[in-house]
């Protein structure tokens, strides 16, 4: 279905799309994460426009991985035609291996805001550029980054609140 | 207008007495003040904060603070076997539960592949129960509007006939709100023997309530003045902004997931998809009066498709086998047990599934290691890209319009928080 627009971004990029993947029905491509703003700035003006869905994986168990430990995964869906394509951005973490960071595709989209700061909630992948990365479903005095796979289920943290007076 | 450059002191208008005061109305000295609407206030239903920065009464500025609800939904569902998931995915759209059961189920079912070898029966049942759950959503944001808008009337006709919708599935299911009735590979039991003429009575009466809230509200002039044009979102930030659903065809994308990517039996039904034009909360609430006239018809032509037949797939390693069997004989009863306690086994491998919720696409992003346990569970809550939208709708607004347009952005906590 998508499998044109995945040849067409391989055409386009070379060597930042790393891998793509039909399965299942759905395509997918594997992008160089320090060029996804540009990669996905492009998608959207060949018609992918809305942002349906932004979200990320820790695939720390998962297998053993040449590329980093976070991936960004992006669903995109072109309401004119209809097709879909999730892109999926790899970190590579380096020596930072606490702290993902990766460009914000806020300004491609007002609706990576609320994903974003999800995203950065959970999983502590800082998207850079976003200027109002707050927690948003935990609190603010929380430690950590819950959905982490390294977080344990079972970590409970009461909310004391040392301020008042 | 340009300002003229004069030291002469400015004009302080303290009550508009003449026609040309009242032109200085913008320069009533008013301090911007900080106030709080939520997480728990008697016209948010669901638990929602908003940081208000006001202006006499507008609206300068709104922090839209979600996450009061947040059960850890995506976490636990690492931890629970793919069938144990079916529970929590009640507690996500908890008005309309079914529609969450099928979305998740069809996501597993599409990383099996066994999407197409779903028996027909199951389907169509999934349809009904889904289309009756599609109804009390909209039963159950419209009457909360209404009556937060002053028409309690209206608020306990469509809550009366929600409540007959759900005593039907609770005969159905055993639970009035959290049925977990859905399974991977099917449903868990078949329709009760007079289903079909109770439902049949039953969309009547939910016909007749829809008619009698609409004729108390569609030309009321209360309701019309504070609906029409407020909370106007265009198009384009609709899908900027990633919404779905009833609000999105409020501003007229004829997106809906039913009709442009049929799942289930929806290729055979005969149904509209309304579509509003002017994107403001009227529209909204148009789109989700016609939308239950549509489910309804899914629904009796539902009845009239249906036929007699199984109701879950063949293939034990993903159909717990029946209680007969797991009790009497030693393969049944290993069957049930390695079910039970190591899980259906997924292939590895990952899909985003998607289907129509009360509010607007309802996505799963699902990863399997090949265990038996989801190793991503990610849910796309509709609501929640909609209600991020929010605080651009009630910009410059009154303080009273946060109550409609947050009403018809139909926000449920337990979908939006997960």
């Amino acid at each position: 279905m998508s499998q044109a627009a995945l040849d067409a971004l391989k055409a386009k990029f070379g060597d930042a799309v790393r891998s793509t993947l039909s399965a299942h029905g759905d395509e997918s491509a594997l992008i160089d994460p320090t060029r996804n703003r540009e990669i996905l700035g492009w998608l959207k003006s060949e018609g992918f426009d809305m942002l349906v869905d932004l979200s990320v994986l820790d695939t720390l168990g998962l297998d053993a991985r040449e590329h980093g430990r976070f991936e960004v995964v992006y669903s995109l869906r072109n309401m004119t035609s209809g097709r879909r394509l999730r892109i999926k951005a790899a970190i590579d973490l380096g020596v930072s291996d606490e702290n993902p960071r990766i460009d914000s595709v806020l300004p491609l989209w007002k609706g990576a805001n609320w994903f974003e700061r999800e995203a950065f909630d959970m999983y502590g992948v800082e998207f850079v550029g976003h200027g109002d990365l707050r927690r948003i479903l935990m609190y603010e005095e929380f430690i950590g980054h819950p959905m982490r796979k390294d977080y344990p289920k079972d970590r409970r943290q009461p909310l004391v609140r040392r301020d008042f007076t | 207008m340009a300002t003229p450059l004069t030291n002469a002191p400015r004009k302080v208008v303290l009550g508009a007495r003449t026609a040309e005061d009242l032109e200085l109305d913008d320069d009533l000295p008013t301090e911007p003040m900080t106030i709080n609407m939520g997480p728990s206030h008697p016209a948010m239903h669901g638990t929602v904060r908003i940081v208000l920065t006001v202006e006499g009464e507008r609206v300068k500025e709104g922090d839209v603070q979600v996450g009061f609800l947040h059960r850890c939904f995506e976490k636990e569902s690492e931890h629970a076997t793919w069938t144990q998931v079916f529970p929590y995915t009640d507690r996500l759209n908890y008005v309309s539960p079914m529609l969450n059961n099928v979305g998740y189920a069809m996501a597993v079912e599409k990383l099996l592949d066994i999407t197409k070898l779903i028996p027909e029966r199951a389907q169509y049942i999934r349809v009904l129960v889904g289309e009756m759950s599609r109804v009390t959503d909209h039963l159950t944001c419209l009457g909360a509007s209404a009556m937060e808008l002053g028409a309690m009337t209206v608020f306990f006709w469509l809550i009366k006939a929600r409540e007959w919708i759900w005593e039907l599935l609770e005969e159905l299911s055993g639970a009035r709100l959290t049925h977990s009735y859905v399974r991977i590979g099917g449903v868990v039991s078949d329709l009760t023997p007079d289903f079909a003429p109770k439902l049949r009575k039953i969309i009547d009466g939910v016909r007749r309530a829809v008619a009698d809230a609409d004729a108390t509200l569609t030309r009321n002039r209360i309701f019309r003045d504070r609906m029409d044009g407020v909370g106007v979102i265009s198009k384009e930030d609709a899908i900027a902004y990633g919404w779905t659903g009833p609000a999105l065809r409020s501003t007229g994308v004829a997106y809906d997931v039913r009709k442009d990517h049929p799942y289930l039996v929806y290729e055979r039904f005969d149904f509209d998809v309304p579509i509003g034009s002017r994107g403001d909360n009227f529209d909204r609430f148009a789109c989700r009066m016609e939308e239950m006239h549509q489910s309804l018809r899914i629904l009796e032509q539902a009845l009239e498709q249906i036929a007699p037949g199984p109701i879950l797939v063949d293939d034990p390693k993903i159909v717990m086998p029946p209680k007969s069997s797991a009790y009497n004989t030693i393969e049944g009863m290993i069957n049930h047990f390695k079910l039970v306690v190591d899980g259906i086994k997924v292939p590895r491998g990952e899909i985003y599934s998607y289907t129509e919720g009360g509010n607007g696409e309802l996505g799963f992003y699902i990863v399997s290691d090949g265990s038996g346990r989801p190793f991503r569970c990610r849910v796309r809550p509709p609501c929640f890209a909609i209600v991020q939208a929010l605080p651009e709708l009630i910009r410059g607004q009154n303080i009273a319009d946060i109550i409609p347009t947050f009403g018809m952005m139909n926000m449920i906590g337990g979908e939006c928080d997960r």
